[in-house]
């Protein structure tokens, strides 16, 4: 039985926490080659197939407090502690809209170049599950804050490249919905501190316990809708990719799929090429990051091409799938009762939501440069589209190489130091750019000495390859017959001479462990 | 706060505490009015039929010296031997013991305060030390239970919620609670505000004071009969379609629904959000002018509250002896054509029309408007509320409070513990909001309901124009008997033909005993109505005192 008290409402499950990842995974080129094999069999599917893709994206806001009270808005805090009367759906309590989430949406219209409503409301989508508190979602239905946008992105090079428009439908701001935690078995959680129970079900076989966690219930969220603009998988995992870029670039959010801050649910259906009518949509939910939704569309237009080719297209229905990262492909999850009701009707509890022009123009006036505008300037710089690609991937990491080409950095130079040697070491040690000692002016002045030539472009780089020593030791022993000839005749103490020579011709920067190593080889030390 | 709004309210807080009256002497407390004091009939047939033997002699004149005297010498502390007992803790005791003792007649009460005596010891602590004790200090307030009280229970009527004690006070209670009111217990309502004689609550049918075979009206009927029974000074309701007027009017008591978004929603259940107001009930203007100053004025925490300035509303009221020879001379008033005619009971229509020509002899104009979409009105109410509630109730699930029936799957158990929690009436709007809202009839039901709704309020918006002041019954009937109506929710809905227009509209209205009636062998008081614009409650309340102290005996 629930009762009624505060404390005793709150109910708790100690969830150990998914770790972050330490490396977000990025989406486009550098994931390429990750691909699923089904990918290959794309082009051949697609030749007599055309898959139509839309993509229904929810943006989690990054505002320090949910959108309809003054909780925290916070990820990963103890189950339930983050919550208040308005968002646990109390008897009585009522929302007040968070100016924040206003301003955020605001921005990404105009960066998703959309048509803004100056007055818009709120309505309630109505349904119940136990996720939900109010038995309602506050949300946007006739008249959402933004709509008739456009979103272009530009295809990785190893898939052939090109650059791409796709129409957005629409920008709403709803809330997010709590999450519920199954657990069977009924003794799992006797131990917990949080030991009190949501709900229960019981048959006749087992019993389960699920439990509510309400900290995401309230929590901001703008959901994107595309238009069916995309042919491909890796299409929509482009068009996401962006996405995720403008949120992280707008900081409006974390914009990190990995965490769930950006969901994507994804409508495909096929269709024969030539014929209007789209063919039976399936929407496909359920994947982490990009990759995962390229993969996921991809064995879903191969089953979906399957199905027509062999005359089964009747065999695909109007249904939600899942994508199981696994084994790599989509289960049935769902299949839609027909249109579900949501009884939408004008949310009473708040105002209009009326916005002032001077307040749309001094927000876009404050937009930074955008993902797509920045990659038009570097390739108005000259920058290759695979340079321009992961040059602009990152907003830090083009404020860096910007920066750097402040200082009078060469472009090129610059963009390959940060590309190669910086990159490599920031993935090595788990860092991120804005971590990096060398700041953009060092960089700029270690470029331009190296285009002097006042030192050469290896330099401050440690030669650890073991097969690059061994050249470098057989050039030292070769230039210096004499002294291996003495070494020979038991003069061992010129093993020291040896490595000294090493080391200078490399001007100190070969690994002192490993050269040593190759010259006790060389010389039959070891 | 200024001491002398702080003996007002103390005053109307001792009108209905005559403390010479020993119990069963009690009469419904009036208006601190001489007249309306002696209009109203002592030892009627209501409490003989209590078997209650009244005298008028026993009541204290509401502006009594004794009672002046008493106020005088509760704030400076200068106690006669005869009043210095008179603290609020021996008020709240007073009260107290009188609700016990009506409670097994009247049944207005679904909770009664453990700490009401406790929370008047500390006023007189901080009286004796001197201390601002508030506006309401020491005065015994009884709220509609579908307020939120922390501390007490708070069911809204509803088995749904039975046992529920929310963690937070509605800001209506927080106001009074800061203004040193004592809150003195919950009060019986229909489950959730649906319904129009308090039979609809899922705990306990509440009794007419004047007549306890009778329905005090609803939903705020619980509230509008302690106030009648004396069992509080005056109590919180909440009004949706006339929830708080035509209680107000079986009871005989003065009720106010202000205008939509002056008194905060926050704390309030909701049933139908875009209607709902938190208002008063009290025995006089006085009452209701100092609760509204109190509980009234923005909040943070409901977006739909208004930021205009809240005026004190008792600066406008004028003594009666103040006041010049045609107190509403150059007013006009409207009195609504469609409410005079057909569906009204003529004795009803009669009582009314005497008041009219009362508010003539106060040197007002009163002329007969017509509001064509007068009789839309209630079934476009209908649509629009219950649409609202099937969702506002929602979240009565089972899942986070309330009782709950375990079953085997998640719907089975929302079927079960809302087939259980919810009653009758509950259970008539839910589906008709739900099939009012459905994809395919929304446009017919929602919306057309909606556009009925707008030009409601452009009817209103041009009568008012024309007069100052709109004039009509509370309700065409007086209290009806206990069960007369509760298998004929169609004729229970009619009931509220007068008093929703307003609500759709969101104006403010004031319900003022303005005479009795009798029916078979019982007097029953009729409410008048009379109904402003927009955030003119001063207005309203300034004419109603006026005509509460004047009005003659019939």
């Amino acid at each position: 039985m629930a009762v009624g008290s505060c404390e005793s409402i709150v109910l708790l499950y100690s969830q150990p926490r998914i770790p972050r990842s330490a490396l977000q995974i990025r989406c486009s080129s550098s994931l390429a080659s990750k691909q699923a094999s089904s990918s290959s069999k794309i082009p051949s599917a697609l030749q007599d197939f055309e898959a139509v893709i839309g993509v229904e994206t929810h943006v989690q806001l990054g505002t320090a407090t949910k959108a309809f009270c003054g909780c925290l808005s916070q990820y990963g805090a103890q189950p339930n502690s983050n919550v208040c009367p308005v968002c646990m759906g109390l008897p009585g309590a009522l929302p007040v809209l968070n100016e924040r989430v206003v301003d955020f949406a605001v921005k990404l219209g105009l960066a998703l170049n959309c048509d803004l409503s100056l007055r818009s409301k709120f309505d309630r989508k109505q349904y119940f599950y136990a996720d939900l508190p109010k038995g309602y979602q506050i949300s946007q239905f006739d008249i959402p804050i933004a709509r008739h946008g456009s979103i272009e992105v530009d295809l990785p090079v190893e898939y052939g490249g090109g650059h791409r428009k796709f129409g957005i439908t629409r920008v709403h701001i709803e809330e997010d919905a709590g999450k519920l935690v199954h657990a069977g078995g009924g003794g799992r959680l006797s131990g917990s501190p949080y030991s009190l129970v949501t709900f229960f079900f019981s048959s006749c076989c087992f019993s389960l316990l699920v439990f509510v966690d309400l900290n995401r219930a309230g929590v901001p969220l703008l959901e994107i809708v595309s238009e069916p603009d995309m042919r491909t998988g890796i299409e929509a995992a482009e068009y996401a990719a962006e996405v995720a870029r403008v949120v992280k670039c707008l900081g409006i959010g974390s914009g990190s799929m990995a965490e769930g801050s950006l969901r994507c649910d994804v409508n495909v259906s096929v269709r024969p090429r030539g014929q209007a009518a789209f063919g039976t949509k399936v929407e496909i939910k359920n994947m982490n990051s990009c990759a995962a939704m390229h993969r996921a569309i991809d064995f879903e237009i191969l089953r979906q091409v399957a199905l027509h080719k062999e005359g089964l297209e009747s065999k695909i229905v109007q249904e939600t799938r899942l994508w199981e990262e696994g084994s790599q492909r989509t289960v049935t999850m769902r299949a839609k009762e027909g249109l579900a009701d949501y009884r939408y009707f004008p949310e009473p509890d708040l105002l209009e939501l009326v916005l002032k022009q001077e307040q749309v123009d001094s927000i876009n006036e404050a937009l930074p440069e955008l993902p797509n505008e920045t990659r038009r300037r570097y390739e108005a710089l000259g920058l290759s589209m695979q340079d321009v690609l992961v040059l602009a991937d990152d907003k830090s990491v083009s404020e860096y190489f910007d920066s750097t080409l402040e200082q009078g950095a060469d472009m090129k130079m610059a963009a390959n130091w940060i590309m190669g040697d910086i990159t490599a070491y920031l993935k090595t040690e788990k860092l991120s750019i804005s971590d990096v000692k060398i700041s953009p002016s060092v960089l700029a002045e270690l470029v331009s000495l190296i285009k002097d030539g006042t030192i050469s472009g290896k330099i401050g780089k440690e030669i650890s390859d073991e097969a690059e020593i061994a050249s470098l030791v057989d050039k030292v022993l070769l230039e210096n017959p004499k002294q291996l000839e003495a070494f020979k005749k038991g003069k061992t103490k010129l093993q020291g001479f040896f490595e000294g020579q090493v080391m200078r011709s490399t001007n100190g920067r070969v690994n002192p462990i490993l050269m040593k190593k190759v010259v006790a080889q060389k010389l039959g030390l070891s | 706060m200024s001491h002398s709004r702080h003996l007002l309210a103390l005053a109307s807080g001792l009108v209905s505490t005559p403390a010479s009256t020993g119990p069963g002497n009690w009469i419904p407390p009036r208006s601190p009015s001489l007249t309306i004091q002696s209009f109203f009939p002592r030892g009627s047939t209501t409490f003989s039929n209590m078997g209650v033997n009244t005298g008028a002699q026993d009541v204290v004149h509401p502006r009594s010296p004794k009672s002046l005297h008493l106020r005088r010498s509760f704030i400076s502390g200068e106690r006669s031997s005869a009043d210095c007992a008179r603290t609020p803790g021996l008020i709240v005791t007073e009260y107290l013991d009188r609700l016990r003792e009506k409670e097994p007649d009247v049944k207005s009460f679904l909770h009664i305060s453990s700490s009401a005596l406790d929370e008047a010891a500390e006023i007189d602590g901080r009286l004796a030390r001197g201390d601002d004790p508030g506006p309401l200090a020491g005065i015994p307030i009884a709220i509609k239970d579908n307020l939120c009280t922390r501390g007490m229970p708070s069911t809204g009527g509803s088995r749904i919620l039975d046992g529920y004690r929310p963690p937070y006070d509605a800001t209506a209670v927080k106001r009074l609670k800061e203004s040193g009111a004592v809150l003195i217990g919950k009060t019986n309502l229909d489950e959730f505000g649906m319904g129009s004689s308090t039979e609809s609550s899922a705990y306990q049918v509440t009794s007419n004071p004047w007549d306890l075979s009778r329905v005090p009206g609803g939903s705020s009927g619980g509230s509008a009969a302690a106030v009648a029974a004396g069992q509080c000074a005056c109590a919180l309701g909440s009004d949706t379609g006339g929830s708080i007027r035509q209680p107000a009017s079986f009871c005989g008591v003065v009720g106010l629904k202000p205008t939509y978004g002056r008194v905060s929603r926050f704390g309030l259940m909701a049933y139908a959000s875009s209607l709902d107001v938190v208002g008063c009930l009290g025995t006089s203007v006085d009452d209701v002018s100092l609760l509204l100053t109190a509980i009234a004025g923005h909040d943070p925490a409901d977006a739909t509250s208004s930021s205009k300035v809240v005026p004190n509303y008792l600066k406008a009221l004028v003594p009666a002896k103040e006041l010049p020879g045609n107190p509403l001379a150059g007013m006009k008033f409207g009195i609504i054509k469609e409410t005079i005619g057909e569906g009204v009971e003529p004795a009803v229509a009669q009582v009314v029309k005497n008041a009219v020509v009362h508010l003539e002899k106060l040197g007002a104009v009163v002329q007969e408007v017509s509001l064509p979409t007068f009789s839309l009105g209630l079934p476009a109410y209908y649509v629009l509320a219950a649409s609202e509630a099937s969702s506002n109730l929602s979240r009565y699930d089972g899942i986070r409070y309330g009782p709950r029936v375990v079953a085997d799957e998640l719907n089975a158990m929302y079927g079960a513990s809302r087939g259980q929690g919810f009653g009758a009436e509950v259970k008539r709007r839910i589906l008709m909001g739900t099939y009012a809202l459905s994809a395919g009839y929304y446009d017919a039901f929602y919306k057309r309901a909606q556009q009925v709704r707008t030009l409601i309020q452009q009817d209103f918006k041009k009568a008012l124009e024309d007069g100052h002041i709109l004039v009509s019954p509370v309700a065409p009937s007086p209290a009806f008997k206990i069960g007369e109506k509760v298998l004929d929710p169609l004729s229970m809905y009619l009931g509220d033909l007068m008093t929703v227009n307003v609500n759709m509209a969101g104006l403010p209205a004031l319900s003022l005993p303005c005479g009795l009636i009798e029916d078979e062998g019982s007097k029953l008081p009729v409410g008048l109505q009379l109904i402003g614009n927009a955030f003119e409650e001063e207005e309203l309340l300034r004419v109603g005192h006026i005509f509460e102290q004047t009005v003659p005996t019939w």
